[in-house]
């Protein structure tokens, strides 16, 4: 006979109490079930700035809370601040439309985005905060004889660098995606794609939560509400921040605030090779299940998932001028939709509810910057441009190694600020899966 | 999305014109002599400023002919419009 106890609820408690305590699980949710869930503890504190810091991290976006969790749990770093202007998550990280992929044509994206995919895999169980990753498959449309080429090349390309890939017939791409319009008198016919399985989409808001609850519990700062006013600088060495909640001395500071990082720079008197655009999106009303994957098309410019609640979840491109505004204009949207409804008559009365944009800072390679600089003890994360998202965890990972060693990691050494003066550039322009 | 006035043809909506980003960078005059770090400065760095921003425009679906613009790029408000060649109208 095997030593069974009995299974009830006093026992759970004791299995939570032992092992369970701040973790949430099966256990504590049943706990707090039974109080009418008015006892959650909130996720993390809300701390004063102290006067001084090992290594600030500005801006509190998924990239920045990462990188102080990894600086915490990989560097044995603890005595870090996120400084965030609004409120974490509110900018680029609530703003995209969450897609995860890692099908990058060059070695060096190849690597850098495949090592984010992998600690994807495990994020969840990692941060213990269900950030809903769900590997649906990512595929990439051609529609004409040269996106057939260069994607049947890329394929090839992931397949060496071990990233699955695979190429789907026009017949191929119909049944794994029964909506999409492969007439071949439409327009831009659909002349095959490519297929990642392992990609899918991940619940944004959540990533940034669960970065900030484990960081926040290994005892880095949360300050939100706190812009930063200056860098201040001590000949080629930072000596802290100004901020409106007055000033804040540390030696590192590790720079992460996507459209805004050139204003950043300047503070510091330094430059960087960037433009800030508006980037869009849309959703529409929820619907029942229709679409169970995602789906790209580089040359028409649409891509389109569908959200747990049920809302298409749309991505349009980015304005042609330099803007702040988080806005877009119209006519973008105009030509993303008119794209969507070729590729999916299905969508035709379907109603949009929500528009909005974010502002994303693109490098004239399309390839990030996670880098050290001129200045001692500044380091930026930055150029992320239209693709951030899928990076987050591998972008934090070997930021927070980067500025720890002072030194790139391996996976990161190609992305530095310095290519932009030796020509060593990572052009991903027209090799990324989608324009840029 | 707005408006601009083009100095040749008038007021028309923005999605007429194609933004060629910031103005006055002056190409080198001696290529030949210019420091990789100089090339650098010339072909990548820009100032992307949030606010006041001086830039080139083209009316690629109307006179097809490049102007500056003076433009708040916190608010997209335009506060001047000058021709090729012209100085700026404010600092």
């Amino acid at each position: 006979m095997c030593n069974l106890k009995p299974l009830n609820i006093q026992y759970l408690y004791s299995i939570y109490e032992q092992n369970m305590k701040n973790k949430y699980s099966i256990f504590s949710l049943i706990k707090n079930a039974l109080s009418g869930h008015e006892n959650w503890q909130r996720a993390w504190r809300d701390p004063e700035p102290k006067k001084e810091y090992d290594v600030i991290i500005i801006g509190g976006g998924g990239h920045g809370l990462a990188t102080a969790y990894y600086l915490a749990k990989k560097h044995k770093l603890t005595n870090i601040a996120v400084i965030e202007k609004g409120w974490i998550g509110g900018g680029n990280t609530g703003r995209n439309t969450t897609i995860i992929r890692s099908n990058y044509l060059w070695d060096a994206s190849a690597g850098l985005y495949d090592h984010a995919l992998k600690i994807w895999e495990g994020l969840s169980q990692e941060l213990n905060y269900n950030v809903m990753f769900s590997q649906r498959g990512v595929i990439n449309l051609a529609h004409n004889l040269q996106d057939v080429r260069d994607l049947k090349r890329r394929t090839h390309a992931n397949r060496l660098n071990g990233i699955d890939a695979a190429w789907l017939s026009t017949e191929e791409v119909k049944k794994f995606c029964p909506i999409i319009n492969t007439s071949q008198n439409i327009r831009y016919p659909v002349l095959g794609g490519t297929l990642q399985r392992r990609a899918g989409t991940a619940r944004h808001d959540a990533v940034a939560w669960g970065y900030a609850r484990s960081a926040d519990k290994m005892g880095v700062d949360i300050i939100q509400n706190c812009e930063v006013k200056g860098i201040r600088r001590s000949g080629d060495q930072v000596e802290g921040i100004e901020t409106t909640k007055g000033f804040i001395k540390t030696k590192k500071i590790g720079v992460v605030a996507a459209g805004h990082s050139s204003v950043l720079a300047n503070m510091a008197g330094i430059r960087l090779p960037l433009e800030s655009k508006p980037l869009q999106a849309l959703v529409s009303e929820p619907v029942k299940p229709i679409i169970d994957t995602v789906v790209m098309s580089n040359a028409v410019h649409a891509y389109v998932s569908q959200s747990d609640k049920g809302e298409l979840v749309i991505g349009a491109g980015t304005d042609s001028y330099v803007s702040y505004t988080q806005r877009g204009s119209h006519n973008i949207v105009e030509e993303t939709l008119r794209a969507i409804l070729e590729l999916y008559p299905i969508f035709s009365r379907m109603k949009m509810l929500r528009q909005w944009g974010g502002i994303v800072d693109i490098c004239p390679d399309a390839s990030p910057i996670i880098s050290k600089t001129q200045v001692k003890g500044l380091y930026f994360n930055c150029g992320w441009g239209t693709g951030g998202f899928k990076a987050t965890p591998g972008s934090g990972d070997l930021f927070a190694h980067t500025i720890a060693n002072d030194e790139p990691h391996r996976l990161n050494a190609s992305f530095n600020l310095n290519r932009f003066v030796s020509g060593d550039l990572v052009d991903e322009h027209g090799a990324a899966a989608v324009a840029h | 999305m707005f408006i601009i006035n083009c100095p040749y043809c008038g007021e028309r909506d923005q999605s007429e014109f194609s933004c060629g980003g910031e103005a006055h960078i002056e190409r080198p005059k001696q290529p030949t002599e210019l420091s990789d770090d100089q090339w650098a400065e010339y072909l990548f760095m820009r100032k992307n400023i949030k606010g006041i921003q001086f830039e080139r425009w083209n009316h690629i679906h109307g006179c097809r002919k490049w102007f500056n613009v003076v433009r708040d790029t916190s608010n997209d408000k335009i506060h001047a419009v000058y021709k090729m060649g012209e100085r700026p109208p404010i600092k």
